[in-house]
């Protein structure tokens, strides 16, 4: 996606990508479109209850993020949120569990779909109320600067978020304060039904609005893992070392509607079909094979990623249901539920 | 013993746990350079340095995010909204997030976070700078209620408040900031969920909550001195958690029940209170239990009208002289 000349462009990574990162990242793509694939399969036999916000054609984002962040940075998320959460290293039967309200699931089936958590591998919650989380992915930072730790927060938002109150809350007090965290707009062209630009006074949701905040308007094509790593590394390289905040506009489009019951018939005639030949993985593989990565390698990760969605299922649909007795449990420290003696 | 006001209990107890804890950091608006608006947090700054007591722009949600992302990172932050009504603009952060998050993620997620807010009437603010919103408060499961009535209970229930693993939203009374009384010296921790009984009487129990505990009190001496009605008054201290075997050892005690709220009618803490008894120690009863509260109204703010509108001192005694009969 090309920038404007008003733009900065994203320094050039002090390493060019390694063989063994640009492995990483198509396998983690792969996981993350099969994974979300099936996610669709398993709604559809009704076997996934409620709401669900598939990633599928951004999974470029999440999977550079995923590549470039340290163990021990933390991921803020929406409800859109099961690609981050995996991308992190969350367990895929913990995910397939929670979406399938199982006992094995990341939150026991307390959280659902829309609040994926796991606070082992840094996913710090996905939040379902927009803008909410930004302030938090600030607080945060906020304790990774006050304790020296060199963690950055990265917290993850659509286009739709940039035009509520706790946007641009958030970004000025992290400006204000400095604090290690990178916010990352996956501008998928649609707030939920409505075209973004439609509502929005920029052609630029959030890369428009960030001269507000006294940072660098950067915005980068977000269906591709290469670029989007690149500008990841950058943007967490200036947070670790003092720099502050960064606020990155990423361009991509979701290949399905806002959520399972949302077919997309808004988007014009054609729209779609252009964007998946720009889909992430196909582009992705075929810059692996330019590359002189082999046929038969890629077609293994294809295998492997598949047969770990395969199984992951399995384990999820043998899970038990979660026990009566967890629904009293855990809204307070000690356990339990008591708001009287 | 030292005597201390209310508010500067408020800085006592912010500044032993800080002394205490290099964890707890403390941030709001006006709060560090300017003491607070309130005046109630003098001398932090000074003491603690900017790294640990910081100003924020007019920014709620941002203050309260920040603290709650800083403590499911391993912070205690204390965050100050200067007034309770300004609640309403960051309640997301509250009651969607804050509240919600230990359960939501199966318990993943720890919030000990302390939430100090300016409540009440007395000041002649008007309807959007006066209003007691600790009920909204208590109807959200995952958050502790504390509303303080003395100097000591706010140093020390504060300091247990900062040392609760869970978030607590601490309702400091604001017409009560002059007030003054009796502080123990050195570190001094209460325990939250207790209640305290003032006053003991056989003839009835009033229970009450932060200024109208005052209320509740004046009221108690005069019924006993002018009309002979001896009156138990239970200062709640908290809300959640909810200390109903004070209550309903009290109640079994007298047989009468008054509760005294400065809440709007409907919804008020009382109608939570009433509904326990009454569904727990009915037989005990011997008259029907009646809540003296503010009309379903918002706050006016002339002192007349505001005076006529929270429960006066002779409105308590004359509603419950008449039920007394």
């Amino acid at each position: 996606m090309a920038t404007s000349a008003s733009r900065k462009k994203p320094s050039p990574p002090a390493i060019e990508i390694g063989r063994e990162t640009k492995s990483e990242l198509y396998r983690l793509q792969l996981e993350l479109r099969y994974c979300e694939k099936r996610a669709y399969d398993l709604f559809l036999q009704n076997l996934i209850k409620g709401t669900s916000h598939l990633s599928l054609g951004q999974e470029a984002i999440a999977a550079a993020f995923g590549v470039a962040m340290r163990p021990d940075d933390w991921t803020f998320c929406t409800y859109r949120g099961h690609a981050h959460t995996l991308a992190r290293g969350a367990s895929m039967e913990g995910v397939l569990g929670e979406l399938m309200g199982r006992q094995c699931g990341l939150l026991g089936g307390k959280g659902g779909s829309m609040h994926l958590t796991d606070v082992a591998k840094g996913a710090m919650g996905s939040y379902a109320i927009i803008g909410a989380h930004l302030p938090v992915a600030a607080g945060a930072a906020w304790s990774a600067q006050y304790r020296g730790t060199e963690q950055v927060s990265v917290c993850f938002f659509g286009d739709g978020t940039t035009n509520i109150g706790a946007f641009h809350e958030a970004l000025n007090f992290a400006a204000v304060w400095k604090l290690p965290v990178v916010y990352v707009c996956e501008n998928n062209l649609y707030m939920e039904y409505t075209p973004i630009s439609a509502v929005t006074a920029v052609e630029h949701p959030a890369a428009d609005r960030a001269s507000a905040y006294g940072l660098p308007s950067i915005v980068v094509d977000g269906n591709d893992a290469d670029a989007v790593y690149k500008v990841a590394s950058d943007a967490l390289v200036k947070a670790r070392a003092g720099g502050g905040p960064s606020l990155i506009e990423a361009m991509t489009y979701r290949h399905s509607g806002h959520s399972r019951a949302d077919p997309g018939k808004y988007r014009p005639e054609g729209e779609l079909e252009k964007w998946l030949l720009r889909d992430p993985l196909i582009m992705y593989r075929d810059r692996l094979l330019k590359e002189g990565f082999n046929e038969l390698t890629l077609k293994d990760m294809e295998a492997t990623a598949m047969g770990k969605v395969d199984a992951a299922t399995t384990t999820a649909k043998a899970s038990p249901l979660p026990s009566l007795d967890d629904i009293e449990k855990n809204v307070w420290a000690d356990g339990g539920s008591a708001w009287r003696n | 013993m030292a005597e201390l006001t209310y508010r500067d209990a408020v800085a006592a107890g912010i500044a032993q746990e800080m002394e205490r804890d290099e964890r707890v950091v403390f941030l709001g608006e006006d709060v560090a350079d300017a003491g607070g608006v309130f005046k109630a947090t003098v001398g932090l700054l000074d003491k603690f340095g900017p790294k640990r007591v910081r100003d924020c722009p007019i920014s709620e949600q941002a203050i309260l995010g920040a603290a709650m992302g800083a403590a499911m990172t391993g912070l205690r932050p204390i965050a100050e909204i200067m007034f309770s009504d300004f609640l309403a603009v960051c309640w997301d952060i509250v009651a969607n997030e804050i509240a919600k998050s230990r359960y939501m993620t199966n318990g993943q997620i720890s919030l000990p976070l302390v939430i100090r807010t300016a409540n009440g009437a007395g000041s002649r603010f008007g309807a959007q700078h006066s209003q007691a919103v600790e009920n909204w408060a208590m109807m959200i499961p995952g958050i502790k209620v504390v509303a303080p009535a003395f100097p000591a209970d706010v140093k020390g229930l504060l300091a247990a408040a900062v040392r609760d693993p869970d978030p607590v939203l601490f309702f400091e009374q604001k017409s009560l900031y002059p007030m003054k009384g009796e502080v123990p010296d050195g570190e001094y921790v209460d325990q939250l969920g207790k209640a305290k009984v003032l006053r003991s009487g056989k003839d009835c129990t009033i229970v009450a909550l932060a200024s109208m505990v005052h209320k509740a009190m004046d009221a108690a001496a005069a019924l006993e001195k002018e009309h002979g009605i001896a009156c138990t008054v239970i200062d709640l201290r908290s809300l959640v958690p909810l200390d109903t075997q004070t209550i309903l050892a009290e109640v079994g005690k007298t047989g009468r029940l008054f509760t005294v709220e400065e809440n709007p009618r409907l919804c008020g803490w009382g109608a939570e209170i009433v509904s326990i008894v009454a569904e727990e120690c009915f037989w005990n009863l011997d008259a029907p239990i009646m809540r003296i509260t503010t009309p379903h109204v918002p706050l006016p703010s002339a002192d007349l009208l505001e005076d006529n509108t929270i429960p006066s001192v002779a409105r308590i005694v004359r509603e419950i002289r008449e039920k007394m009969g």
